[in-house]
């Protein structure tokens, strides 16, 4: 029959793979013309795939940052232009990153949620000595044996996730002689959140009764709701990322499991996603938008007059780096990374919209400042879809040095490569 | 006892699977042409309960929203899908990936990214309980729907003259034509019915999943596996696989092997595909195999 289509299995297998090859190379973009009175700023974040919606967070919050530091006069006079991408994958990231560096020169790069990505991304920054802060990345790798000292990190890392939660679990009684039974999500971020919960587990007595790693693209917990069930744990520990925690949180609702829930990776719009009712247990985040700040209270107000809906903590994230890279041009009038990176590793201070002022520890370039835990409302108690729960003090309290949480030199050291 | 369970609940899961997988298999089946953007029906399906619910509830997004779907499936079909029925399968490959992109960033710019809330309506939540096994009492209605879904869809193909048109078209498009029967409409109406059914998984996964602009893409890949180890053009193939895939998967986590859950069903592909290179049930189609 001469009109039949050529089609074969072994066709269609090359076609599919063709695709797949075409869809990870970036789409080229309009070379931009150099400019002498603009500071470009580089933006890299997952904007789709499953740490997608977070990453739109942070967009919508550099945005904001870089149109109020421009309201102001911009820095040194010249005007902040932002060149934001998707980053998609670690290779992407790494590419776009080299692109925006050599290419667009590019004073410094801001964001990434994806730890694996930050790694990535770090690699090119040190090898072109361009800074770049990461504001969402939270393994203690990057700090420790992938530390690099042209990346500098706003988003805390696993331990101080770990030992904020963890100080709320020891008040709650959920550690000494109790069992944990913990979903780990993997892939790197996972990994190193299950090796300092297990760390913190070991050190204060507790033990885990189950500990099962979830592929990143699995959506059904049911499997697992009914281990969990099966071990009646004191606490289940949720180590998942992104949307999975949103799932996660529906299905055990449905389930009608009543264990204590906890977490050591979190972040507000997945429990807004999951609603009231479903949302449960205690997770630490690194801010959040009911914190009593003047400053917090500007942002969430400025944020929420904009979008139409109030931040989660991955926007003060890439809204903080975005305003410490601005002040920071500033005060120092250059925009050259070494000179940047020997002023942040001195100590400056920086608002960070909480309670105290932060700074970054010049060994291993982590910003120290204050941590939450928050604490699911019951539903009968929640007023509307975004004041679903209720926040803990500040950890570090008001008399501790506010490197308490972060990991020790004997925990995770750093030794910058040359 | 607990990997009775599992084995209990990887059965009932694969059921999600075989409300998309069967679209899927329709479509190709008749057409040649993979539908990538399959996943993105689902997504909308997602979404238009979440715009329907607060006026007609949860009952009339599952009766509306499927529709609009369908609607949306023949409008596709009628534009877009007719025009690469005949020609190198790269082409409608291309279509319906960029279809899926376009689906996705469509969903983003009017929905946002950030997952969108939504729960199980009051009236079917709950749990079951028999002997040790729990189960929600809403996958237990949304099994039900499943089953009859695809029971009514088993018995349109092959008990009705619509099925018999639509399976002679599946194994010899030119032969019905030489009869004198144009496939054109079932064409459309099978693209509807399966689309519909994609629209239709995304109203019964809206409650317990995340609703957000790329969950299609979280279902879209097990569903392709399943149609690839059943065989093409093979109702009861795509059933049988569907059981399977969420059977391993189920029992990979139950026996702590959680992390090889998703690699399993690949796995389970290579070897379905190395005995039976046209998958469990696949039938020779002189159409597709020169």
């Amino acid at each position: 029959m001469p009109d039949t289509p050529q089609f074969t299995r072994r066709r269609l297998l090359q076609s599919a793979g063709g695709l797949a090859l075409a869809s990870s190379i970036a789409a080229p973009s309009v070379l931009l013309a150099q400019s002498a009175d603009v500071i470009r700023i580089g933006h890299l974040t997952p904007r789709t795939g499953f740490l997608g919606p977070l990453g739109e967070y942070g967009v919508m919050a550099i945005d904001l940052a870089v149109e109020e530091i421009n309201a102001k006069g911009g820095v040194m006079g010249r005007k902040i232009e932002l060149l934001k991408e998707d980053s998609v994958n670690p290779q992407t990231a790494s590419t776009k990153a080299e692109r925006m560096i050599e290419r667009d020169k590019v004073a410094c790069i801001i964001g990434e949620i994806s730890s694996a990505s930050c790694l990535t991304i770090a690699q090119v920054a040190q090898r072109t000595k361009t800074l770049f802060i990461n504001t969402g990345g939270n393994s203690d790798a990057l700090r420790g044996s992938d530390c690099k000292r042209y990346m500098f990190h706003v988003e805390s890392q696993n331990s101080m996730y770990v030992k904020t939660a963890g100080r709320a679990h020891l008040r709650d009684g959920l550690v000494k002689g109790k069992k944990w039974y913990s979903l780990t999500a993997d892939y790197a971020f996972g990994h190193d959140l299950l090796k300092v919960s297990k760390r913190f587990m070991e050190a204060n007595g507790g033990q885990f009764v189950g500990d099962d790693l979830v592929p990143t693209d699995a959506a059904d917990f049911s499997s697992y709701l009914l281990k969990i069930r099966d071990a009646k744990p004191d606490l289940v520990v949720i180590n998942l990322a992104g949307n999975q925690i949103t799932n996660f949180l529906k299905q055990y609702a449905e389930f009608g499991l009543t264990f204590p829930v906890g977490g050591f990776g979190f972040d507000t719009a997945l429990a807004w996603a999951a609603g009231k009712g479903n949302f449960v247990g205690t997770w630490p985040v690194v801010w959040h938008h009911l914190i009593e700040t003047p400053g917090t209270k500007a942002f969430v107000g400025a944020f929420t007059k904009k979008y139409g809906k109030p931040p989660e903590n991955q926007a003060w994230g890439d809204y903080i780096a975005m305003k410490i890279v601005a002040q920071t041009i500033n005060d120092l009038k250059s925009a050259e990374s070494p000179k940047f990176i020997e002023h942040l590793e001195k100590g400056a201070k920086f608002d960070l919209l909480k309670t105290r002022e932060g700074y970054f520890r010049a060994s291993d370039h982590q910003l120290m400042h204050e941590m939450y835990t928050v604490t699911a409302l019951p539903a009968d108690k929640v007023k509307n879809q975004w004041d679903i729960f209720t926040s803990g003090d500040p950890v570090p309290g008001p008399d501790e040095s506010l490197e308490v949480i972060a990991a020790t030199k004997e925990e995770n050291s750093c030794t910058f490569p040359a | 006892m607990l990997l009775m369970q599992q084995i209990l609940n990887g059965l009932l899961d694969g059921v999600y699977y075989l409300l998309i997988a069967l679209g899927l298999s329709l479509i190709f089946s008749l057409g040649g042409i993979v539908n990538l953007a399959h996943g993105a029906f689902f997504a909308i399906g997602a979404y238009l309960t979440l715009v329907i619910s607060p006026y007609l509830g949860f009952g009339g997004a599952l009766v509306l929203s499927p529709v609009l779907v369908a609607l949306l499936g023949i409008l596709i079909e009628r534009t877009l899908f007719r025009r690469f029925y005949r020609s190198d399968p790269i082409l409608s490959l291309l279509l319906t990936f960029g279809l899926a992109m376009v689906a996705e960033q469509a969903l983003r710019m009017i929905f946002g990214a950030p997952p969108l809330s939504y729960s199980i309506p009051q009236a079917l939540r709950g749990q079951v309980v028999i002997g040790n096994f729990i189960y929600s009492f809403y996958r237990v209605v949304l099994i039900g729907i499943a089953v009859a879904c695809v029971a009514g869809l088993w018995f349109l193909l092959q008990k009705t003259p619509f099925g018999r048109v639509v399976r002679a078209g599946v194994q010899n498009p030119d032969m019905v034509g030489a009869l004198g029967i144009s496939l054109q409409p079932y064409m459309a109406a099978v693209a509807a019915l399966g689309i519909g059914l994609a629209g239709l998984a995304g109203v019964l996964l809206a409650p317990i999943y995340a609703v957000h602009p790329a969950m299609g893409n979280e279902i879209i890949t097990p569903a392709f596996v399943v149609v690839v180890i059943g065989g093409l053009g093979s109702f009861w193939g795509v059933v049988v696989a569907a059981l399977l895939v969420g059977l391993v998967k189920g029992v990979m986590v139950g026996i702590g092997y959680s992390a090889a859950s998703t690699a399993a069903i690949y796995f389970l592909m290579l070897l379905v595909l190395l005995v039976r290179p046209r998958g469990l049930f696949g039938e020779r189609m002189t159409r597709l195999e020169q």
